[in-house]
C-alpha cells in the first residue's frame, strides 16, 4: 500500500501545527465559534450530541497493522475504548476533548494518517472498492488513481469552500461494492478501444434528502487528464452551484437542474481551457504511485484446498469469503454485527487483535468497507481456519456478510446531533429477531439499511429495505422503504406507506420478508423479487 | 420551565445552567424563565460554554425533564451504551429518555 | 474597512472600483469591483485595461471569489486583484494561492498571525495560477 514520502508527511504534520494553532486560537477568544467551526470540521471534528466527535480518514478504506494499532491507541487514550467505522470507510471517535485534539492529530500523523477533510464543504475522503487489489473481476487497481486524487484534493485552495460537501468515489470492476453512482463523482476505471486505462465519469449522484443516480457524463477520460477533468466539473460546480439554500446545494441539484447534457457542455468548455493549464501530474506519478499497490510475495503453489469439517467454520466461510484474483487466497470479511450489537462498532481490543491477525494473515493490510465491515485482502486459504478461530473467540466471527444481520445503520439519535430518531436500537432488535442463521440464510443476501435522519448516512435509499426514522410529534417513528440498490444495479428505493413504531417497523419487515419467501421464483434474491413483483402487493401485505 | 444548555467549549461535555454555574446534571439545572438569552451571551464570551442554547422542559419529581428526546438523550448519555451514560449503574435508565 | 493589505510592489491603484454593470458602461473604467454570483468570463475583453479587480465575500464560506480569481488568472490577468468583505486570516493561503494578491477585510487581520499562516505550508500538492511547483513536480523534476 501507499507509504508516505517527505512531502507527504510533512503536508500532514504541517496541519497538525496549523490546527493546534487554530484551537489555540478558539480557546484564547481570538476567532469566534463561527469562524472556527469551518475549521475544525476541515479537520474532521464536530460538535455531537454528547461530546466532540472526530473523524479520521483511511483514504480508500486501506490501512495496516501499525495504523490499526494506533486506531486502537487512541480509542484507549482519547476516547471510551471503542471507535465507530463508517459508511465512508472512515473511523470516528465519538467522546474527544478539543483540548487534546491536536495531541491526537499528532499521534495519527506519526503512522501516515489524518483527519484532513473528512468534514466541511470541500472534497471529502476518496472511497473505492473494498476488494482492490484482491478481486478476481478488476481490470486494474483503482487505489492509485483515488491516491492521486487525494493528494490533489488535499488543501485544494479554490475547491475548500465549495457550496456543500463533495465525495468521489473509484472502482475498477463492473462490479459496483463502493456504491459508486450514489456519489458526487463516481469514477470507472476503464478501457478504450486502443487498450489504454482512464476513468469514465458520473457525475450527481447521492443520496441524503434529494436520491439521485450520477448520470454518466464522460466515457473516457485519459490518465494524464484525470485531474483537469475533474478540475473541470468542480470548477462549474463551485461557481453555479446553489448556495441559497444548504438542502439544496449538492452537485447533484445542479446537474439536475441544468440538465446532464447542459452540465456536461459546460464542464467540456471549461475542461477544453484546462487541460491547458499543466495540472496533470505526468504518467510518471501515476506509475509511482502504482508500484506500492504491487502484489504481496503470494505463495504462487499455494493450495486450493480447503477443510470444512467444523460445521461452524465452513457457515463462515460459505459466507464471508470472496474469490481472490490469486489461486490459494481468500479475501475474508471481518462482520462487525455481532447479534444485538452496534453495526460498525469495535472495542480497542478487538481493533488491536484485527491488526495483530492483519499481520499475521493478510500481508499487513486490512480495508474499512462502507458496510461498516473489515476486510482482510489477502488471506491463505490454508490460514483460514486459523483465523477463523482467532476472530471467534472474539466475538468477530458472525457469519451474515450481505444477510439481513449485516444492516448498515448511523449513529442516530443516540450520538448525532441532526438525528430524528434512534437507528442502533432498531438494528439490534432486527439482528436479534433474524439472529437463526437458517432464517437469514434462506432470506439470502438482503441489504438492510438503517437511517435516523433524511441526511440518509444510513443509505437507506440505497436498501433493499431500508428505514428512515423521522420525528413524529416528539416522538420516533420510521418509514419502510423498499427496492433501493447501491451496487451495479444502482436503484433508489421507494416509501412503503405511513410509518411505524419501532416495533411496528420490525413487523413490517417481517411482512415483507415473508411475502419475499412466498413469491421467490428460482434463484431470486429479495430485490429481484421485489422488482419482478412491484410495490403493491409489499404494500398490501403491509397495510392490508 | 426553560433551561440553558451547550457544550463545555474545551472537554465538549454536555452542560446545564444551574443559576451560577454549569453542571453536569441536567437535574441541577436551573429555570432561567426570561434570562436566558442575557446569560447565554455572558457565558459565551467568558468561553467555558460553547454552542449553548435555550431548551423547553417540566419540572417533575426527579428534577428537569427536558421536552424532547433529543434533550433528554443529551441528558443521560447514549441508550444503547448505559456503561457510558450519566448512570452507568441504573439499567433502566434509558425508560426516561423514551 | 481597514487599509487594504498589498502584495504589489506598484501604487495601489485610485480609481475606485464601480459595479460590473457600470463598468461594462464606460469605456474607460480601469476599475471594476465583482460580486459573488457574477460572470468574471464577462471581464475577459478588458483584462488589459483593468489595473485593479475587487473580489467581494459575502460570507467566508461562499468560495466563488476562489474561482473567480483563478480564472482570471488563468487568461492573463497582472493586474492587482483584490479580496474585499468577509475576508479571515485563515482564508488568506489558499486566496494568494488563487492569485489574490490584495486584501480588503472587513475586520481587521493580525499580521503575527497572517505572516504564521502565510508561511506554513512549504509545499503543495494541486497546480494553481501562482505558478508554485506542485509536490509531483518536485518528486518528477
Amino acid at each position: 500500500m501507499y507509504q508516505y514520502d517527505k512531502y507527504d508527511q510533512q503536508m500532514v504534520d504541517t496541519r497538525v501545527e496549523e490546527f493546534r494553532d487554530q484551537v489555540k486560537r478558539r480557546l484564547a477568544g481570538e476567532i469566534t465559534e463561527d469562524q472556527f467551526k469551518p475549521l475544525r470540521l476541515m479537520n474532521g471534528l464536530y460538535l455531537q450530541l454528547h461530546a466532540y466527535m472526530l473523524r479520521v480518514a483511511i483514504p480508500y478504506g486501506t490501512l495496516n497493522g501499525k495504523q490499526m494499532r494506533m486506531l486502537a491507541h487512541i480509542a484507549r487514550k482519547y476516547d471510551r475504548d471503542y471507535g465507530h467505522f463508517t459508511t465512508r470507510q472512515n473511523i470516528q471517535y465519538n467522546w474527544i476533548k478539543l483540548e487534546d485534539a491536536p495531541d491526537l492529530l499528532a499521534e495519527l500523523a506519526s503512522v501516515e494518517m489524518h483527519a484532513i477533510q473528512t468534514s466541511g464543504n470541500c472534497i471529502r475522503n476518496i472511497s473505492s472498492d473494498q476488494f482492490a487489489g484482491a478481486a478476481a473481476d478488476e481490470i486494474a487497481d483503482p487505489r492509485p488513481w483515488a491516491e492521486i486524487l487525494r493528494q490533489w484534493s488535499s488543501f485544494h485552495p479554490e475547491f475548500s469552500y465549495l457550496p456543500r460537501k463533495f465525495k468521489i468515489a473509484v472502482i475498477a470492476s463492473d462490479t459496483d461494492r463502493a456504491a459508486m453512482k450514489l456519489h458526487d463523482i463516481g469514477i470507472q476505471l476503464v478501457h478504450n478501444d486502443a487498450g489504454e486505462l482512464g476513468a469514465k465519469f458520473f457525475v450527481g449522484g447521492g443520496m441524503g434528502r434529494t436520491p439521485m443516480i450520477a448520470p454518466e457524463i464522460r466515457d473516457f477520460v485519459p490518465a494524464d487528464e484525470l485531474i483537469s477533468y475533474a478540475e473541470a466539473c468542480l470548477r462549474v460546480y463551485n461557481r453555479y452551484g446553489r448556495r441559497d439554500n444548504k438542502y439544496k446545494a449538492r452537485i447533484k441539484i445542479l446537474v439536475h437542474e441544468l440538465g446532464k447534457d447542459e452540465y456536461t457542455r459546460q464542464v467540456e468548455e471549461e475542461f477544453a481551457h484546462m487541460k491547458e493549464l499543466g495540472l496533470n501530474p505526468p504518467v510518471e506519478e501515476l506509475a509511482r504511485i502504482t508500484e506500492y499497490f504491487a502484489d504481496p510475495a503470494f505463495d504462487l503453489d499455494a493450495s486450493d484446498d480447503l477443510d470444512l469439517s467444523d460445521p461452524d467454520f465452513a457457515i463462515w466461510v460459505d459466507q464471508n469469503i470472496d474469490t481472490h484474483k490469486q489461486s490459494g487466497y481468500a479475501i475474508a470479511t471481518i462482520s462487525l454485527k455481532p447479534r444485538g450489537g452496534i453495526p460498525g462498532d469495535a472495542s480497542s481490543a478487538q481493533i488491536d487483535l484485527m491488526a495483530d491477525l492483519a499481520e499475521q494473515y493478510s500481508f499487513d493490510e486490512l480495508r474499512v468497507t462502507h458496510s461498516q465491515n473489515i476486510v482482510l485482502p489477502h488471506v491463505k486459504k490454508s490460514d483460514l481456519y486459523a483465523l477463523w478461530q482467532k476472530l471467534d473467540e472474539a466475538g468477530l466471527a458472525p457469519a451474515n456478510l450481505d444477510l439481513i444481520t449485516d444492516s448498515i445503520a448511523c449513529p442516530g439519535l443516540d450520538y448525532c446531533s441532526l438525528a430524528n430518531a434512534r437507528s442502533i436500537p432498531l438494528a439490534q432488535k432486527i439482528s436479534e429477531k433474524f439472529a437463526d442463521q437458517g432464517r437469514q440464510k434462506e432470506l439470502g443476501e438482503l441489504k438492510l439499511k438503517i437511517s435516523g435522519c433524511i441526511n440518509a448516512c444510513g443509505h437507506h435509499h440505497a436498501g433493499h429495505i431500508g428505514i428512515l426514522g423521522v420525528d413524529r410529534k416528539g416522538t420516533e417513528n420510521y418509514q419502510l422503504l423498499l427496492g433501493g440498490s447501491a451496487a451495479e444495479d444502482t436503484s433508489l428505493a421507494k416509501i412503503t406507506g405511513p410509518g411505524f413504531t419501532e416495533d411496528g417497523v420490525i413487523e413490517a419487515i417481517e411482512t415483507v420478508t415473508d411475502l419475499y419467501l412466498q413469491e421467490k421464483q428460482g434463484d431470486e434474491r429479495f430485490i429481484d423479487t421485489y422488482r419482478r413483483v412491484g410495490m403493491e402487493k409489499f404494500k398490501e401485505a403491509i397495510y392490508g | 420551565m426553560k433551561l440553558l444548555t451547550g457544550n463545555d467549549l474545551k472537554t465538549g461535555d454536555v452542560i446545564w445552567w444551574n443559576g451560577l454555574d454549569w453542571s453536569r446534571f441536567v437535574a441541577d439545572a436551573a429555570d432561567v424563565a426570561e434570562d436566558g438569552e442575557a446569560i447565554l451571551q455572558r457565558e459565551e464570551a467568558s468561553r467555558r460554554v460553547n454552542a449553548s442554547y435555550i431548551i423547553d422542559a417540566e419540572q417533575t419529581d426527579e428534577g428537569p425533564r427536558p421536552t424532547h428526546i433529543k434533550e433528554r438523550v443529551r441528558a443521560l448519555g447514549p441508550t444503547v451504551r448505559p456503561d457510558l451514560t450519566l448512570k452507568p449503574a441504573d439499567p433502566n435508565a434509558a425508560d426516561w429518555v423514551i | 474597512m481597514v487599509e487594504a493589505i498589498r502584495f504589489r510592489d506598484d501604487e495601489p491603484h485610485e480609481e475606485p472600483a464601480g459595479s460590473m454593470d457600470s463598468f461594462l458602461d464606460q469605456s474607460n473604467a480601469t476599475a471594476v469591483r465583482i460580486e459573488a454570483g457574477e460572470d468574471v468570463r464577462q471581464l475577459l475583453p478588458y483584462l488589459e485595461r483593468l489595473a485593479l479587480i475587487e473580489v467581494d465575500f459575502p460570507a467566508f464560506g461562499d468560495g466563488r471569489g476562489y474561482s473567480a480569481a483563478q480564472i482570471l488568472r488563468e487568461q492573463g490577468y497582472t493586474g492587482e486583484l483584490r479580496a474585499s468583505g468577509d475576508v479571515l486570516v485563515d482564508q488568506l493561503a489558499y486566496m494568494r494561492r488563487c492569485g489574490f494578491d490584495s486584501f480588503a477585510p472587513e475586520k481587521p487581520i493580525d499580521p503575527e498571525v497572517m505572516e504564521r499562516s502565510l508561511g506554513r505550508y512549504e509545499n503543495i500538492y494541486q497546480g494553481t495560477t501562482d505558478q508554485r511547483s506542485p509536490i509531483w513536480k518536485l518528486r518528477h523534476g
